[in-house]
């Protein structure tokens, strides 16, 4: 029994972070219908954009409360102006070209990204603990630490104010209405490219506290995370439905209680198949996804 | 569509189908001329190079057929070129046959696996086929690291060594010959319609799921060939050499070769395996660059250097895609 609660808390918590990055997804697929590759790789520089700002700021050292709300706006805004650059520079000029083609671009990005982190990075780095770590031991083999509460409270407070964004404001209803159809959205006025943008940023504001999230926890990061990491979460997003917002987080939280319980009680070593093989079976026998909406081609 | 291919030459005739039976007869003949009488006399690195290329062909061709004329997007070539190399493996390791029939028996495996990849997730969109073939290449790999019998993460060692100049290129050659036949078949017309207006073709009574499944299946038979060749070429083969970045490697050369073309891809795929070799010193960015490639290309031109043409359409008298400016 506390075999399965630790593995409850392991499971939610990595869960919690997969949900963070399904939301850019699932975001920007609802008003683009692309599958944005690159967005991975946002996650991936945020983890070391926070790094090298706490390492300049000398954060990394001599860690302060203060600091590392600095670190983590300067991680989040970084992920942000790059997610509103990537979308501004690689994808609105093939606005109105196929999906083919800017599925293609969006690889390109994508590689581009991870290829240029590696050259620059380095395989891997460790990650300085910037907050004071504890451990509580409620049971026998069942231990909470102040990592996993950290990333289910910033998770909360982060998913909260999303939805007061998406649902209680004006850029957030010209969100939905984007994504419910671009066209007619231009014809009432709404600045669509500006409601992309805007879009982008919010979602790589959302992968880049993942990614601080996920340093402060493993305290390793790697130029590839955003390959395995963003992939994974996309996976979720489709478990999910893609372009829904509470799917985006069920499904994260989903495949983050399989891998753990996989790794848990069969093997670790098929961890990572057990995405896809998830993947696999959803779009089989429910293609739009737990909470997708189903459509009807129309000609 | 506006962007429809250009019209293909004259409609076939026997003497025509008979020269260019001939014509590949000779190509065979001087394939293995080259083999016999040239090869030992050249550079070692030059012919490594050379046979490098004939198997990036076998893999490009399948693509190309699944992408650049059918219009479906797949990650996971280099998922089927780990079957192929694999079965070819243990066939040459416990049968004791000729490697080339092992090459064979890697290429029909990876038919299979095109089949159990393909009939379910070809139903789906091309987003969607994207990221299962993606899966399927990560799932491949995974299966392989974890089965003893294959030798995991290791890898298998001491296969023969068979992978010649001769056997590359006769292989290449059947490669090309079957494909383009089966384009210029009404089968490749099918494919073309796919790509270009699935409902449209739907609406005709066609069974477009079985056209794809089919384009996909023959794209997974040449890349499992090209994966049996290159596990008898350097007699070791390792679950990382058929990662995710060999197949964006695969992609990228029929992407910039024009989706929509043979000779194109097989252009692109020739240049790109040759230019690290010429490059050294960049070949560390070589990742940026075909990145870099793969974007400047989208924005640019998006379909492709020869954008839908073949080579032979630019040696022809009269401009054969005169709509293209369309």
């Amino acid at each position: 029994m506390t075999l399965f609660l630790q593995q409850l808390i392991n499971g939610l918590s990595l869960g919690a972070i997969y949900a963070l990055i399904a939301l850019g997804y699932t975001m920007v697929y609802g008003t683009l219908q692309l599958i944005n590759f690159a967005h991975g790789e946002v996650y991936m520089m945020g983890a070391f954009a926070a790094l090298y700002l706490a390492r300049f700021l000398g954060v990394d050292t001599n860690p302060t409360i203060p600091g590392v709300i600095v670190v983590a706006v300067g991680a989040m805004t970084f992920c942000a102006v790059l997610g509103m650059t990537i979308e501004r520079v690689a994808y609105r000029p093939l606005r109105r070209s196929s999906r083919l083609n800017m599925l293609i671009t969006a690889i390109g990005v994508s590689l581009l990204l991870q290829n240029v982190g590696l050259l620059a990075f380095g395989a891997l780095q460790s990650f300085p603990s910037l907050l004071p770590e504890a451990k509580w031991q409620i049971a026998d083999g069942l231990a909470l630490r102040s990592q996993d509460v950290l990333t289910f409270s910033v998770t909360i407070a982060l998913m909260l104010g999303l939805h007061h964004i998406v649902e209680r404001t004006q850029i957030g209803r010209a969100m939905r209405a984007v994504s419910h159809s671009r066209d007619t959205a231009a014809l009432m006025g709404i600045p669509v490219d500006r409601v992309v943008s805007f879009t982008f940023a919010i979602g790589s504001v959302l992968a880049g506290a993942a990614a601080l999230l996920i340093a402060l926890d493993k305290h390793t990061i790697r130029p590839d995370m955003g390959m395995t990491g963003g992939l994974k979460a996309f996976v979720a997003a489709v478990l999910g439905g893609i372009g829904s917002i509470p799917g985006a987080v069920a499904g994260g939280l989903l495949l983050g209680l399989a891998e753990t319980f996989v790794s848990g009680y069969l093997a670790s070593t098929y961890r990572d198949a057990i995405a896809f093989l998830l993947l696999i079976g959803i779009l089989l026998y429910k293609p739009s996804g737990l909470f997708g909406k189903s459509t009807v081609e129309k000609v | 569509m506006a962007d429809a291919s250009p019209p293909r030459p004259a409609p076939i005739s026997l003497r025509g189908t008979l020269l260019g039976y001939l014509a590949f007869a000779v190509a065979i003949a001087a394939v293995w001329g080259i083999d016999v009488y040239a090869v030992p006399w050249t550079d070692p690195y030059l012919t490594d190079i050379v046979i490098r290329i004939g198997m990036a062909l076998l893999a490009v061709m399948g693509l190309a057929l699944v992408l650049g004329f059918t219009g479906q997007f797949s990650l996971g070539h280099a998922g089927f070129m780990a079957v192929g190399a694999y079965a070819a493996a243990m066939m040459s390791l416990h049968s004791g046959l000729h490697p080339m029939i092992g090459v064979l028996v890697g290429g029909f495996a990876a038919a299979v696996a095109g089949v159990v990849v393909g009939l379910p997730s070809l139903r789906l969109t091309g987003d969607y086929l994207a990221v299962v073939t993606l899966g399927f290449n990560g799932i491949i790999i995974v299966l392989i690291q974890n089965a003893p019998v294959l030798g995991g993460a290791a890898g298998l060692t001491g296969l023969p060594v068979a992978t010649t100049f001769g056997w590359t290129f006769t292989w290449v050659l059947l490669g090309g010959l079957f494909i383009r036949n089966l384009l210029t078949s009404a089968h490749g017309r099918v494919f073309e319609a796919v790509r270009d207006n699935e409902i449209a073709l739907r609406s005709l009574g066609v069974d477009t799921t079985r056209a794809k499944v089919v384009a996909f299946v023959v794209g997974a038979f040449w890349a499992g060939i090209a994966g049996g060749l290159l596990a008898h070429y350097r007699a070791s083969i390792f679950p990382s050499q058929f990662q995710f970045d060999r197949s964006i490697e695969i992609l990228a050369m029929v992407v910039l070769g024009g989706t929509g073309s043979l000779s194109g891809p097989l252009l692109s795929a020739a240049v790109l395996t040759a230019l690290p070799e010429v490059l050294r010193p960049v070949a560390e960015y070589r990742m940026v660059i075909y990145s870099l490639l793969l974007i400047g290309m989208m924005i640019l031109r998006p379909k492709g250097l020869l954008g839908g043409k073949e080579i032979s359409d630019f040696f022809r008298r009269r401009p054969a895609a005169k709509k293209e400016a369309a």
